[in-house]
């Protein structure tokens, strides 16, 4: 447990996904504007928060229950395939599905979005590998047990989101009372592209 | 493809959108009214500054003959930056252009020469047929869950008409939109408020009671449509149907407030089996429903029979017919086409309940046949029919003609086609650009113009 750059890594990705307007704070913004209420604005992040954090707490958990049964290189290798696929496939079709919440929704058809955008864009998919080498530094032997790997994912999952929120509150709170959205017509680069380059590089690091 | 920043025309607010620069090129659907030679999109110069404004500059003829284009739009709009779906990294460079009577689907790349559009994609009507069941292509628009294109008719070309949706990079036919469409089986317009997740959509009739003229015992007997319906833009399902009354005959374009934090919008009746009064409605939020509201009605003008075409000699009278209306972006004009009457009239609608009239050019009518100053044939045919505003809501244009097979019943010695442009005033008022005057080249008919970069009737917003 010396070595924090796991840490450091899942904090990052929490800022590098709180930033996407795709994830959040851009949804916040609106919905304040909505309601002309910077309140709804702060409400709205926790159920953005809570469906991202069950979006990769549901990622993790089926990764770490696999390992409990399946061979730790081939756990990796597994997981290496799904993240290179899920990029392939989002690098394709990703960004077109059914529509299912609305400028109307309520914070528990917020909550569901943010599940799903989350899951969608692969943002569990791409922690596997700080959580995974947690897991094994905590694990006795380098094998992956239950007892051990619950306290160290939960805390890698509560790092991610205390800087994802952190990021998507303050970009949230900027652009509602200062920014504006007028800076989207051009700022609003291609993060897509970032995201399946993410995607990629995670995977491969799982195989390689 | 995707492009690193958004597209340019994109806008998050229609208050953003009003400051866009002005357009320089207009698109004009074309159409053979006699079905033998192909229709075609055209060009036009609007930029005043240019040696070719107010010309055709440019035209992409469609491979077939009969289509009759009618309305059309983008692939990709401002709805792309909605915070619920977001693709802002979608182009706004194809034209989706339905065939209103063959039902084929075109599909016109502006890119990389916009005065030179080119097909690049033409979907069948069999295929459409098949996948959603749909025929009589009519409306589109790009939304939340890419094109959206409305029909008339169903795969056999009878009742329901009903919405499809068209994947917007591939332009696959994806299927019928309607999960649930409780009552509703006539169709004419759709158009929504991204902001309260409502689709409505208006009525016009079957395929069979308008593809050889309007039937007269159809209409006098009320039996064209004559209400709104009022969907779950995310559901997919049918909520509430209003009825303007069986006497207000073919309820026509729909104009929701551009604002997605306001719930009304306007729609247009184009004929009161009453007293051939044309009238507007606003639909607004009225507790948890929907209702409606007359608020504008336009009397028809007493006439010579002599004057009259032989569907209108009994009654003495023309009327002003409203078939298309369009709201300027922030909300405040309607402009409303009176194309029996040849009135376009624009009303401040600042407070939508209580229009107030603050301009009117009269150009062409049954009756008054009025003129232009650039016309060289002082009686002009037809009147004002497909309106366009600019996205400054400083200019207006519009063309004259309504539908090959009903053009005659009302215009029995023919249209000769035109489009002319309006300059507005500051604060109300509008006036002929004295030098755009296109006279249509003979052989075609023009119908909706859509603008470069988006105009008032294209785009959609998610953010006030």
């Amino acid at each position: 447990m010396n070595d924090l750059s796991p840490w450091l890594l899942l904090a990052g990705l929490g800022a590098f996904h709180g930033i996407n307007p795709a994830m959040g704070w851009l949804f916040a913004v609106a919905l304040g504007m909505h309601g002309e209420s910077r309140r709804i604005v702060w409400l709205s992040l926790v159920p953005i928060a809570i469906g991202h954090a069950l979006s990769i707490a549901v990622v993790v958990a089926a990764v770490l229950t696999l390992g409990l049964i399946i061979d730790q290189r081939l756990l990796e290798m597994a997981c290496g395939a799904v993240l290179l696929g899920w990029a392939a496939y989002y690098a394709v079709y990703g960004h077109r599905h059914r529509v299912r919440v609305g400028m109307q929704t309520g914070f528990a058809g917020l909550g569901i979005w943010s599940f799903l955008m989350a899951t969608s864009h692969g943002a569990g998919l791409m922690l596997l590998p700080a959580v995974l080498s947690l897991c094994l530094a905590a694990a006795p032997g380098g094998e992956l047990t239950a007892a051990r790997s619950i306290p160290v994912s939960l805390a890698a999952i509560g790092v991610h989101m205390g800087a994802m929120l952190v990021v998507t509150a303050a970009i949230a709170v900027i652009v509602y009372d200062w920014l504006g959205l007028s800076f989207l017509r051009r700022g609003w680069i291609n993060l897509d592209y970032l995201w399946i380059v993410a995607l990629t590089v995670t995977g491969f690091i799982l195989i390689l | 493809m995707a492009s690193w920043q958004p597209d340019p025309s994109f806008y998050p607010s229609p208050r953003m959108a009003a400051k866009a620069p002005g357009e320089t090129l207009a698109y004009v659907a074309a159409f053979d009214p006699d079905r033998k030679k192909p229709d075609a999109i055209a060009v036009v110069d609007v930029d005043p500054n240019s040696s070719s404004y107010s010309e055709i500059v440019g035209q992409v003829k469609m491979p077939n003959a009969g289509d009759e284009l009618h309305h059309f739009g983008w692939n990709a709009c401002s709805s792309c930056l909605c915070p619920n779906a977001p693709h802002p990294h979608m182009e706004r460079r194809y034209l989706i252009v339905p065939g209103l009577r063959s039902s084929r689907l075109h599909i016109i790349d502006t890119k990389p020469d916009p005065r030179k559009p080119k097909i690049v994609k033409v979907i069948e009507p069999e295929e459409i047929a098949e996948k959603a069941g749909y025929s009589r292509l009519h409306t589109t628009h790009c939304g939340p869950e890419g094109i959206y294109v409305n029909a008339l008719g169903n795969a056999d070309g009878k009742a329901p008409g009903g919405i499809f949706l068209l994947e917007p990079e591939s332009f696959n036919v994806l299927g019928q939109w309607e999960m649930d469409r409780g009552p509703q089986t006539l169709a004419y317009d759709f158009w929504w408020h991204l902001g309260h997740d409502t689709m409505v959509t208006s009525e016009w009739g079957t395929p069979d009671t308008f593809e050889n003229g309007l039937v007269p015992e159809v209409l006098l007997g009320g039996k064209y449509g004559h209400r709104l319906h009022f969907w779950d833009l995310h559901k997919r399902k049918h909520l509430q149907e209003i009825d303007l009354g069986e006497e207000h005959q073919l309820v026509f374009e729909l104009r929701p407030a551009h604002d997605p934090t306001k719930a009304y919008g306007f729609v247009g009746c184009v004929i009161s089996l009453k007293d051939l009064s044309s009238s507007i409605w606003t639909w607004y939020r009225d507790g948890d429903r929907w209702a409606v509201k007359k608020v504008i009605e336009i009397p028809a003008e007493p006439a010579d029979e002599d004057d009259l075409p032989p569907l209108l000699k009994g009654f003495k009278a023309v009327p002003p017919l409203v078939t298309d209306i369009d709201l300027s972006m922030d909300d405040k004009y309607l402009y409303v086409s009176c194309w029996g009457t040849g009135d376009m009239q624009q009303y401040d609608v600042s407070d939508p309940m209580k229009p107030k009239l603050t301009g009117k050019v009269r150009i062409g009518g049954i009756v008054s046949q009025a003129s232009h100053p650039k016309a060289r044939n002082g009686a002009l045919n037809g009147g004002p029919q497909m309106v366009e505003i600019s996205r400054d809501g400083k200019r207006v244009y519009f063309t004259n003609s309504l539908y090959g097979a009903i053009d005659p019943q009302f215009y029995p010695n023919g249209i000769d086609g035109w489009m002319v442009k309006l300059d507005t005033g500051e604060n109300g008022g509008i006036a002929f650009d004295e030098n755009f005057f296109i006279d249509w080249p003979k052989g075609h008919r023009p119908h909706q113009v859509r603008l470069e970069g988006g105009d008032c009737s294209s785009d959609s917003y998610c953010y006030p």
